[in-house]
């Protein structure tokens, strides 16, 4: 009964839930999530079983559903915002890099501001322009944001209970591109404790998907999946690649990735958004600090281009694919 | 007598916008015809006018002093409030203690009359805090320096408010109000519009009290909008007005007004404080580079502290050594105010990492074991001196 299949979007959805459920303080804001569902349905269902006031269809201004919910976090509030699309983020970013990150900063710890961004976010889907995008890079660069991306259905449904319970803003980013890929999702399990210095804390800590050992394949969100087609594929060709979750842009594990990488020696990093210093420069930079006499090749990063994201027709030229996994592997091991 | 509007910057011609005013500049009561807002301070005894009296002067002072301490560099930067005493201490007066208050980081007069600590109301100009005091211990939350974010704050609160149910009850200890306080120059940012729009479809417990002090920085207020700045909440739905910013009772009965529609559940009110920055934008400003010294005199013969001694004189109700003691009061203020700010040190170095996060974050655990080492193995060695030499 509490192990289920479900698509990643409907464990976001049964995670809201147990949100709600679970605390009177919780509430759901954003624009067409009430009566419709929201355009993805992830809140599908929602305001009718908590009502309008914890499920709050707002007028369509993104920087007034942050800032009003900043306002709502320091009366005692939890509020979840969605941000309908990744590029509709935008007017937003003054008050989420202004004010909700250094809030708890600047008043000296006085005053938290416990509030869920969730963004569905990156490309695959033959979207038209701003509906494809990977902005974490640019909240994992500000200090007070805690980033994070699940890849399989069970973990949105702990990752998403964790952020709301978290007293840090949490940008949750959604792989809309893997929203309908099914997993089992255990819904008894319980809401991850955050920060307790163990493995347990999905808001934190990376995850090894698949261990192995000729190769580092590094990945979050949407490219889990890809890196682990690629992974499949090298087996074939008797390579073995392991594969590390992040789950999280901020904080990185870096412990994590580099205890694989010291086995390993060589490692690739994958993500949708653009690599020019996006959070595989921000790995591979850390990786040659730390372990930088186990690498035995350079730290490649395979990702999106410094062009704008482009037309739907192009995009799958643009997104790191499985080949382009493999020719990195092969570079690395080239070396 | 409403010759004050045509001091100013704005575009409409005084006799053509309609203004709240209970007081001239000569201190002599104004009678209005419908009493909707003389009734709001006609229980005001002597003394409460005193109160207010007191609070503005001292407001004054505090200013005084400030840019002086700025003059002598232990202040890095002061936003004066000169000049707008009554639009801050006249509404600060008509809150009840559980109304909260979202000052933008000119609103010394508010923050007094809410019994904020005035050294630390300083700790932000002088670089030792970001913030400096505890919004729910006076109720008014921190300064916010980026022109208008704080009006959605503002709003937001208010919505909870709602959901607390803490609006129409009825019970005066129990209904609350949010006043967000903001400028002319801030009715142009995107956020106070969509404040507006979110208070609006909510009927949101807010009062937006927008301080027309004629100028933003270098700005007059014909850049910020081609219609009385009042008539913009109109525009939303909000019941809007303008008040003659420069006079404490017209203000105090206008929020008085504002915060029982508020309590009531009846929703936001947008008020246009008309009022005037005798003083610089900040300590960094000039304003002989934009603006007429005679215009300045104008507003100068409008004094809102004079117009409340005019009134108190008229009334009956000024007296010698009351007022001989706001002043020694007054003078205490400096004496407390100059040595707190110079007694305000720089905090602990790895204070710097402390509360970025409410948990364990790595990153910053990571950066502040590296500065704590770096600090450790380079204290009274001369290390950094030798470096940059060195370069």
């Amino acid at each position: 009964m509490s192990t289920q299949t479900m698509p990643l979007a409907k464990a976001i959805t049964a995670g809201l839930r147990a949100a709600l459920d679970a605390d009177d303080s919780v509430m759901l804001m954003g624009e067409d999530i009430g009566r419709l569902g929201g355009v993805f349905r992830v809140t599908d269902g929602l305001q009718k079983d908590f009502g309008e006031h914890r499920v709050v269809d707002t007028p369509l201004a993104e920087s007034g559903i942050v800032g009003t919910a900043i306002g709502l976090a320091m009366r005692g509030y939890r509020p979840v915002c969605e941000i309908q699309f990744d590029g509709f983020v935008f007017p937003a970013y003054d008050q989420i890099t202004t004010q909700l990150s250094k809030m708890h900063y600047r008043s000296g710890g006085r005053v938290q501001v416990p509030v869920v961004i969730r963004i569905p976010y990156g490309g695959g889907i033959g979207a038209v322009e701003h509906h494809s995008e990977s902005p974490e890079a640019l909240f994992a660069h500000t200090a007070g944001l805690r980033v994070v991306s699940p890849a399989t259905p069970q973990d949105a449904y702990d990752m998403i209970r964790a952020a709301v319970v978290s007293p840090d803003p949490v940008i949750f980013l959604e792989p809309k591109g893997r929203y309908w890929t099914k997993g089992e999702v255990d819904l008894d399990s319980p809401v991850p404790a955050l920060s307790d210095g163990g493995t347990s804390d999905p808001l934190g800590t990376a995850r090894v998907v698949r261990p192995g050992t000729d190769v580092t394949l590094v990945a979050y969100g949407p490219t889990v999946a890809t890196v682990l087609s690629a992974a499949e594929a090298l087996a074939a060709e008797g390579t073995s690649a392991e594969v590390v979750d992040l789950r999280s842009v901020s904080p990185l594990d870096v412990p994590t990735v580099a205890d694989s990488v010291r086995r390993t020696g060589r490692c690739v990093v994958v993500h949708e958004a653009p690599t020019f210093l996006g959070s595989g420069a921000e790995l591979a930079a850390r990786l040659s600090e730390v372990c930088f006499y186990s690498l035995e090749s350079p730290v490649l990063r395979v990702g999106g281009y410094h062009a704008p994201y482009p037309v739907a027709k192009l995009e799958h030229e643009y997104l790191p694919s499985v080949d382009r996994v493999l020719d990195a592997v092969d570079r690395a091991l080239a070396h | 007598m409403s010759d004050q509007v045509t001091g100013g910057s704005d575009v409409a011609p005084a006799d053509v916008v309609p203004l709240v005013q209970l007081v001239t500049p000569t201190g002599e009561r104004v009678h209005e015809p419908d009493n909707r807002y003389a009734a709001r301070v006609a229980h005001l005894t002597g003394d409460d006018l005193r109160a207010m009296y007191r609070d503005m002067v001292l407001t004054r002072r505090f200013d005084d002093e400030a840019t002086a301490l700025q003059r002598q560099g232990e202040l890095g930067l002061y936003a004066q409030s000169a000049g707008q005493e009554a639009a801050q201490v006249g509404p600060a007066h008509a809150l009840a203690a559980q109304d909260m208050v979202f000052p933008s980081y000119r609103e010394h007069g508010i923050l007094h009359v809410r019994g904020v600590d005035p050294v630390d109301r300083l700790k932000l100009y002088r670089g030792v805090d970001h913030g400096g005091w505890d919004p729910a211990e006076h109720n008014v939350h921190l300064y916010t320096l980026v022109i208008g974010s704080h009006v959605l704050h503002a709003t937001g609160y208010a919505m909870g408010i709602q959901r607390d149910g803490a609006v129409g009850t009825g019970d005066p200890d129990r209904d609350t109000a949010v006043v967000a306080c903001f400028g002319d120059g801030a009715t142009s940012q995107g956020d106070v519009n969509e404040a507006l729009v979110f208070a609006a479809v909510n009927d949101a417990p807010v009062v937006f009290w927008c301080q027309n002090n004629q100028w933003a920085i270098s700005e007059p207020t014909t850049r910020q909008s081609s219609v009385p700045l009042y008539r913009r909440g109109e525009g939303f739905g909000v019941p809007s007005l303008r008040v003659d910013g420069n006079d404490a009772l017209a203000c105090y009965a206008v929020m008085a007004e504002a915060l029982e529609r508020a309590h009531a559940g009846h929703g936001p009110t947008f008020v246009e404080a008309y009022t005037y920055r005798m003083g610089a934008h900040t300590t960094s400003d000039d304003p002989t580079r934009y603006r007429e010294r005679a215009e300045e005199e104008y507003w100068r013969q409008r004094d809102p502290i004079d117009r409340l001694a005019a009134l108190l004189r008229a009334e009956g109700h000024w007296d010698a050594d009351w007022a001989a003691g706001v002043d020694a009061e007054a003078d205490a203020l400096g004496e407390t105010l100059r040595a707190g700010v110079r007694a305000l040190d720089a905090p602990p170095t790895t204070s710097m990492f402390e509360n970025v996060y409410a948990t364990e974050h790595a990153q910053v655990g990571t950066e502040r074991r590296w500065f704590t080492d770096y600090e450790a193995e380079t204290a009274g060695t001369g290390q950094h001196d030798t470096e940059e030499t060195a370069r």
